[in-house]
């Protein structure tokens, strides 16, 4: 297949010429480094993105304009907000366990950080393909938790400390059913490494490959998503008419900009590994036997596909976000340990039967598999 | 050379850590050192190439123990309160314990080294693999010891259950 935006051509042209002129050693760190840089370069690209769209997308759920004064429908919103947000004090706070104080930011931040490195962007956009991928990110993500409890503890602040308990037992429950989500994809699919799920869902996305079992699958991953992610309609932790703000009250300047980058990250994070895992992630929609067809959506580039479902998903949470009332905090634990656990544990074992009794579409037409 | 000069950082800050774990006052920043320590050991794995125990160490510990560990000291009475420090014969005691917990693990570990540089292998584990040998039943195989495990937990949350009934 022809693919002429993609970035394969670029990178690997790259790799060849710097192999060329020095050492090994020097071309590894030079990679290391420019891995690291565009990392950290579309993680604060992609909030800055996220938050001019979530906040555009929310105003006309609500009949409102949104941002409309710097720059041409408030484009440059976000950005004004950036610089405003970098020049702002960090008020130093009496009685607060500082050192906990100033460790809390950094745990939300490295956390979200380090899954996010291992996202498949795109064809040979993926700086860590683990073996374990899914199970890397489940593990890792599960850190950021200790950097809310410790924030609402060290605040020294009892509507921090109510918020960081609240967001403690709902992470913790939530994670269960997102984890149990995730294995039932690896049920179908037969492995953990993001890259080979990818290859294997060229033709038959594994939302379809699974039909019943993964659709289930699905929505329990968006649900408890969404729920990790602390928005609403699962945002008590923060619920500004209770808490005031909740963990982070006390948090001013950049170290509330970290909870705030995490927190859209994380929605980001959460929408990306939907898309990897049930959707095909950068794998252009193909249909087997039909070339034409699948040259035209290869024209398209991976990266596009993946910010293409990636987006979706993401207006989807947002769309459920300004749709629900936001949930008590003893309606928010039933929903999970009564339903959401139950039945995504026969989820599994319906998966389980399907694959082992040969059920699944790829299965059943083997012209679909890749 | 990059190996070993990760490998003495990762040293350093795992030894650092549990020193600051065992002496710190307050018992939140004890948890909060003993997560670093974790952490570290993580990297240990990491660096070797064991990718799933890195995984499992960081969902287990780090995700899991970890958080109860602060749940349950934020539900304690004053978690910001410095600890008094122990009765001076309780201390020596507490030293003799640990330096012959040291030495019996020390000597465990250093007959058993030489071993284990010839059985591992420096290879990546395939999950199916670790997945067969937890679960099967012949030779090196270890489902029996699995299942013990499990009632074990069992035998844990009956206790928990019990203990929380009594209120």
């Amino acid at each position: 297949m022809l693919q002429p935006l993609e970035l394969t051509n670029l990178l690997s042209w790259l790799d060849t010429t710097l192999r060329d002129s020095m050492p090994v050693f020097w071309v590894l760190l030079i990679e290391f480094v420019l891995v690291a840089v565009a990392l950290l370069a579309a993680y604060a690209i992609l909030a800055i993105i996220l938050i001019y769209a979530e906040r555009k997308i929310t105003a006309f759920f609500q009949a409102r304009f949104g941002p409309n004064r710097v720059g041409i429908y408030g484009i440059l919103q976000s950005i004004a907000d950036v610089i405003k947000i970098l020049l702002k004090e960090i008020i130093r706070i009496n009685n607060v366990d500082r050192f906990l104080f100033f460790a809390a930011p950094f745990f939300m931040i490295v956390a979200s950080m380090l899954t996010f490195g291992a996202i498949p962007f795109g064809k040979m956009l993926h700086a860590i393909d683990f073996n374990i991928g899914v199970l890397y990110v489940t593990a890792v993500s599960s850190l950021g938790i200790i950097g809310v409890l410790l924030a609402g503890w060290s605040s020294n602040n009892k509507y921090s400390m109510i918020g960081a308990m609240r967001s403690g037992a709902q992470f913790v429950s939530y994670e269960l059913s997102a984890g149990f989500a995730l294995m039932t994809i690896v049920v179908l699919t037969g492995t953990m490494s993001f890259s080979e799920m990818i290859a294997k869902q060229e033709f038959c996305w594994n939302i379809f490959n699974g039909h019943i079992s993964s659709i289930i699958a699905f929505v329990i991953y968006l649900i408890s998503g969404h729920a990790e992610t602390n928005r609403g309609p699962f945002d008590l932790p923060e619920a500004e008419s209770e808490l005031t703000a909740g963990y982070h009250t006390e948090y001013s300047g950049l170290q509330f900009g970290f909870f705030y980058l995490a927190e859209y990250l994380n929605m980001f994070i959460i929408a990306s590994i939907a898309t990897t895992v049930f959707l095909g992630g950068w794998m252009p929609i193909q249909i087997p036997g039909l070339d034409g067809f699948n040259q035209v959506m290869w024209y398209i580039p991976s990266y596009a596909w993946f910010f293409g479902k990636t987006g979706v998903l993401i207006f989807l949470s947002l769309w459920v976000r300004w749709s629900f009332p936001r949930l008590r905090i003893d309606q928010l634990l039933n929903l999970e340990w009564k339903y959401l656990l139950p039945i995504n544990l026969v989820n599994i074992l319906i998966m389980v039967i399907l694959v082992l009794a040969g059920l699944t579409l790829t299965d059943l037409f083997p012209v679909l598999a890749p | 050379m990059a190996e070993q000069i990760i490998f003495y950082i990762l040293a350093a800050l795992i030894a650092v850590f549990s020193v600051l774990a065992v002496t710190s006052k307050q018992i939140i920043r004890s948890a909060t050192y003993l997560l670093f320590v974790l952490l570290g050991t993580a990297g240990l794995y990491l660096l070797l190439g064991y990718h799933y125990l890195f995984a499992v160490q960081i969902a287990v510990y780090a995700g899991g123990v970890m958080v109860l560990f602060i749940f349950a000291i934020l539900l304690t009475n004053r978690p910001g309160e410095n600890v008094k420090a122990e009765r001076k014969d309780r201390r020596i005691a507490a030293g003799i314990t640990s330096v012959a917990g040291l030495a019996f693990c020390g000597h465990i570990i250093y007959w058993n080294v030489n071993k284990a540089y010839t059985l591992l292998v420096p290879a990546e584990q395939k999950v199916q693999d670790i997945g067969l040998k937890l679960m099967g039943t012949e030779k090196y195989q270890y489902l029996l010891p699995f299942e013990f495990i499990s009632v074990l937990l069992l035998a844990c949350i009956v206790g928990a259950i019990m203990i929380a009934r009594k209120r």
